[in-house]
């Protein structure tokens, strides 16, 4: 019974995750041929996807090493793109904090934005799942998404220059989220959160070392959290 | 010419400190019970911070030298829009494309 619901909860984050193949196939592919167009050998450009698994920040990362930035800039720059893990991981926290350290240490390896975003909804959504579920269901989202993340990569090192502008692989990126905030504004207060994002982080969007995102996080998340505060207030007198 | 001497300490320093990023609270934490009010400001992270990233990208895409582009701009409206009433990633992420590459193709 128990290893039944564990192996369902599995497919339906490998379900739920399988759409975003389609997105992370090209963003890799992109990596791949931009890291080889900067000099990068096909074990090196692999070495990065494998070890730092984080697409924007890989891209920073190219992006500075082609403006000859000192390495500290190259390391501060890509490591503030990738400040929304520590927010991610502390969102984790609440649901998978009680299981074993090795699956927390490999849950933090694969925590991306896609097994993020439909873990923690799924979680929020379903209260009732327990400990072993949600760690198979997390297993499950990554499971469509981290291997096609190294797999295209090579594709892309690989293949290089051949790929033709037209396809405007760059907008598969903000697609993939946009897509995902849709399903994820169930309340009003999410629907403030992100409004309060959007307008933070068009205005401080001139802000160095992607600090700018930082801004608008934390100051989405005052907000929904405020707005929660009042709702509730305003529910239960 | 990119500089690529410091190539796999950008690599090393890269992936470990994303991995104590990702690590800080899931591991060093773990159980321990969190306060409310950090509770509260922790649930609306991903809506906090995921429009957050994108906004700027619709506005001034890199691929377009930060110019806005009509066609970028219809194809994340559509791609939300889909999203919001739907709650259906995929179809948004359809939706989005076919914005995208009908526009394009239009207005180029």
């Amino acid at each position: 019974m128990a290893s039944s619901s564990i192996k369902s909860a599995y497919w339906r984050g490998f379900r739920d995750a399988t759409p975003f193949v389609f997105v992370v196939a090209p963003f890799s592919l992109l990596f791949g041929v931009i890291a080889t167009e900067a000099g990068l050998s096909v074990f090196e450009t692999m070495s990065m996807s494998v070890v730092v698994i984080a697409g924007a920040a890989q891209f920073t990362a190219l992006q500075l090493m082609n403006e000859n930035a000192p390495t500290i800039v190259v390391l501060a720059s890509s490591l503030a793109v990738n400040l929304r893990m520590a927010m991610y991981s502390a969102s984790l926290t609440p649901f998978l904090g009680a299981a074993p350290t090795w699956q927390r240490a490999i849950m933090a390896y694969f925590t991306v934005d896609q097994s993020y975003a439909l873990s923690v909804l799924k979680f929020e959504t379903e209260p009732k799942m327990t400990l072993p579920e949600r760690v198979a269901y997390f297993m499950g989202t990554v499971s469509p998404v981290c291997p096609n993340w190294y797999l295209f990569t090579l594709v892309g090192a690989l293949v290089g220059q051949a790929i033709p502008p037209w396809l405007a692989l760059d907008f598969a990126v903000p697609i993939t989220f946009l897509a995902m905030i849709g399903p994820m504004l169930r309340t009003g207060a999410h629907v403030v959160a992100a409004g309060v994002s959007v307008t933070l982080a068009l205005c401080f969007a001139w802000v160095p070392y992607n600090l700018g995102l930082m801004i608008a996080g934390l100051g989405g998340m005052m907000a929904g959290a405020q707005t929660e505060t009042v709702l509730a207030k305003r529910a239960a007198p | 010419m990119t500089d690529l001497s410091n190539l796999w300490i950008i690599i090393f320093g890269l992936g470990i400190g994303s991995f104590f990023m990702r690590f800080l609270f899931l591991g060093l934490v773990g159980d321990r019970p969190l306060p409310d009010w950090l509770l509260r400001h922790l649930r609306y992270t991903a809506v906090a911070i995921l429009p957050g990233l994108v906004a700027p990208l619709v506005a001034w895409p890199a691929a377009t030298g930060g110019q806005p582009d009509p066609a970028r701009i219809a194809a994340a409206l559509a791609t939300f829009g889909v999203g919001y009433v739907t709650k259906n990633v995929l179809l948004a992420i359809l939706s989005g494309a076919a914005v995208l590459f009908g526009g394009l193709f239009l207005l180029s």
